[in-house]
């Protein structure tokens, strides 16, 4: 597996850690990239092929939710959510997409979040950066469907990672263990979404029937 | 390949490799259907165009992986991931001279290609395989042998000479008196060597399209290997088919063919039967059953028992046909794996491999009667198994040895391929305590440590060595060259 990140001293104690719990030192590769940087994905995106021998499944996780004060309108903390949780998507899935549809098999997974679902007052851009994925995702999904290509939008709520530390309420907090099985298991019983923990599906079912009216005056 | 387990930081990569275009990867499969990979695959149909890419590959620091018509069994053509240069486009026929049966071909030039043209001018390719459709450049690089190898050896033994472009962009002209040691390293190269761009071709003269065919049944391996040896000097051609689930007593029984060149006058009309119309192989089967749908048929025959019962009908017809000679195009006679199209298909959804092993005259006989035992004990036995005898010759890296070879074609399941390797492993022991050898046109299973025992120390030296002359920069690459000769 590859396992693309910024951090290479993060990147390389989560090799070393794969690889002792694997038996095979060479279980994980490490590749230090910023998703920001969309011109080298390409090259790097088919590197990573090489190096793999091939590429089954993927799985964008990459995802910033830097904290906005209540009367903060930051164009460039927003301008980074999007190309984080977006654009970057979009150019490693892009690539992705158009290598599995080609191989006529693959999974592709988009991790959301439940935040796309409605418009919060406390993260704009944030939900929007996560509404966008889930559309984007959808789209992917329906173009390649005939293709024999499978893609899971997975859609966490709060999870125990340090993006969701600092954040004040953390309602049906998951461990990061718990989520990774959670969304594994999603990729692998190809589902179209995959809340997690499950809980989430009829709390947001039920959030998403609330009239905007009403939505604006509650306290979430 | 040693990849270095992470980038470098960003700063150093301001010069990062360009991409490759990413609509120019294809799914690309091993003859076998064993196995497929995904490449970037290029069609070059001048020599141009072919260094063109060997450009791209430079500047997207890429290997390249020279691929014909896709026909050897396992990976010799596949590059994952990386440059597949898909030879078939360079497919012209530069020159023919009907007097003294010399082609001078492009590499993408079939063996279907070169024999319609020859053939009525009195012409035969001196050596080919058991399907018509590879390119002469694959059939080159894997130094193919047909069923006469005994008797004229590889097609090697046929080229008079050739131009190898290098991937440094230089064309060397090679034959057996100029640059005799690349003209007998990259037949037989597989292609690590250089891209041939024209192949010169000494064709046999032949006075029929129809060969003379002689079918004797064998009741076991032994009674198969003395009818080859009894029969060599005056055969030109021969062949056995063998009954791997036939045990006990009867293990190895089978079919063998052999057939010879009519001499001239033997055929009346050898006008007629030297047409390529006369050649063809018919469309249908008993004249009403199109022969593109009997893959499907054979579908269902496809397991042990189905399998087991054509072979016993097969043999026992055999026991009543044996020794009736009739007359047989040479199409229909050499080219057997073409008779059911598609064939290959019925063996879906895993494929097959085939298992070919070269094991020296006086060992023949145990070796492979151990081989079909061991199979047989496994569970794995064979579909098909063809024996065929050879003789050395003087490519570096040779398959070919003073003795037979039994190929064997072995259908591949998900829940078998586990044992399946583990059997080729055993059956490789069988080979290389023999004194035997591999043959990289049919090889899916040979590891690094399987591959030194057989090709000598020496052997392995040279031909890297030539390597690096030839490909400093080590720009050609197929999966089968990293499986065996990993860095």
């Amino acid at each position: 597996m590859a396992l693309v990140a910024r951090r290479e001293d993060a990147l390389a104690a989560l090799v070393a850690e794969i690889g002792s719990a694997a038996g095979d030192p060479g279980r994980a590769r490490a590749y230090v990239h910023d998703v920001t940087r969309a011109p080298e994905t390409p090259a790097l995106f088919q590197r990573i092929c090489r190096d793999l021998g091939g590429l089954d499944l993927i799985i964008y996780s990459a995802g910033v939710m830097p904290p906005v004060g209540e009367d903060e309108y930051a164009f460039e903390k927003d301008r980074q959510i999007i190309e984080v949780n977006l654009l970057g998507a979009m150019a490693w899935l892009n690539e992705a997409a158009l290598r599995f549809a080609r191989a006529g098999e693959g999974t592709i997974v988009g991790i959301s979040s439940v935040s796309g679902d409605r418009g919060r007052r406390g993260q704009p851009a944030y939900c929007a950066s996560k509404a966008a994925l889930d559309t984007y995702l959808e789209a992917l999904r329906n173009r390649l469907r005939r293709r024999g290509v499978t893609v899971v939008t997975v859609k966490p709520g709060p999870v125990d990672t340090p993006m969701s530390q600092g954040v004040e309420r953390r309602p049906l907090l998951i461990s990061a263990d718990r989520a990774a099985a959670q969304i594994l298991g999603a990729a692998r019983r190809r589902a179209v979404t995959a809340y997690v923990p499950p809980t989430w599906r009829p709390i947001m079912f039920a959030l998403r029937q609330i009239p905007s009216l009403v939505f604006s005056r509650l306290d979430v | 390949m040693s990849a270095p387990t992470h980038l470098p930081p960003l700063s150093l990569r301001a010069a990062a490799p360009a991409a490759l275009p990413a609509e120019r990867l294809e799914r690309l499969w091993a003859w076998g259907l064993a196995s497929s990979a995904m490449g970037y695959v290029y069609r070059p149909r001048t020599k141009d165009a072919l260094r063109e890419v060997l450009d791209t590959a430079r500047a997207s620091g890429v290997s390249v992986g020279l691929r014909g018509a896709g026909c050897s069994y396992g990976d010799a053509s596949l590059n994952a991931e990386r440059i597949v240069v898909d030879l078939t486009g360079m497919d012209r026929i530069l020159e023919w001279n009907p007097a003294t049966g010399v082609a001078r071909v492009e590499p993408g030039v079939t063996i279907g290609q070169l024999w319609r043209h020859a053939i009525e001018d009195g012409w035969w390719p001196a050596v080919v395989p058991g399907t018509m459709f590879p390119t002469l450049g694959g059939c080159a690089a894997m130094n193919i042998h047909g069923k006469n190898n005994w008797a004229v050896g590889p097609i090697g033994d046929h080229i008079l000479d050739f131009d190898l472009l290098l991937p440094t962009g230089e064309v060397r002209r090679c034959s057996r008196e100029r640059e005799a040691e690349l003209f007998h390293a990259a037949v037989g190269g597989f292609g690590m060597l250089g891209c041939f761009l024209s192949l010169t071709l000494q064709l046999k003269r032949v006075h029929s399209g129809l060969l003379s065919v002689e079918p004797v049944s064998v009741r076991d391996l032994g009674e198969m290997i003395a009818v080859f040896e009894e029969r060599k000097e005056r055969a030109d051609y021969l062949v056995g088919w063998v009954d791997a689930f036939a045990g006990g007593r009867r293990r190895g029984r089978g079919l063998v063919h052999q057939a010879n060149h009519l001499a001239p006058g033997e055929d009346p009309e050898p006008g007629r039967t030297l047409r390529v119309a006369h050649q063809e192989l018919p469309a249908t089967l008993f004249g009403v059953l199109p022969k593109a749908a009997l893959w499907r048929l054979m579908r269902p025959l496809l397991n042990n028992p189905g399998v087991r019962l054509v072979n016993a009908a097969k043999h026992h017809s055999s026991r009543i046909s044996s020794g009736r000679s009739y007359r047989q195009s040479h199409a229909a006679f050499a080219f057997l794996l073409d008779y059911v199209p598609d064939w290959r298909l019925a063996y879906a959804p895993g494929g097959l491999i085939q298992y070919q092993s070269f094991i020296p005259g006086q060992r023949a006989a145990a070796v492979f009667g151990a081989q079909l035992d061991l199979c047989q004990e496994r569970g794995h036995v064979p579909y098909l198994a063809v024996l065929k005898r050879h003789r050395p010759d003087a490519f570096l890296m040779t398959h070919a040895l003073d003795g037979f070879s039994l190929a064997l074609d072995f259908p591949v399941t998900a829940a078998g391929a586990k044992s399946l390797w583990a059997l080729t492993a055993d059956l490789d022991r069988t080979v290389v305590e023999a004194g035997g050898r591999f043959y990289f046109a049919k090889d899916s299973t040979l590891s690094h440590a399987g591959l030194r025992p057989y090709l000598e120390e020496e052997r392995v030296r040279r031909f890297l060595a030539l390597k690096r002359e030839c490909d400093p920069e080590g720009l050609l690459e197929t999966d089968l060259f990293r499986r065996i000769f990993p860095v």
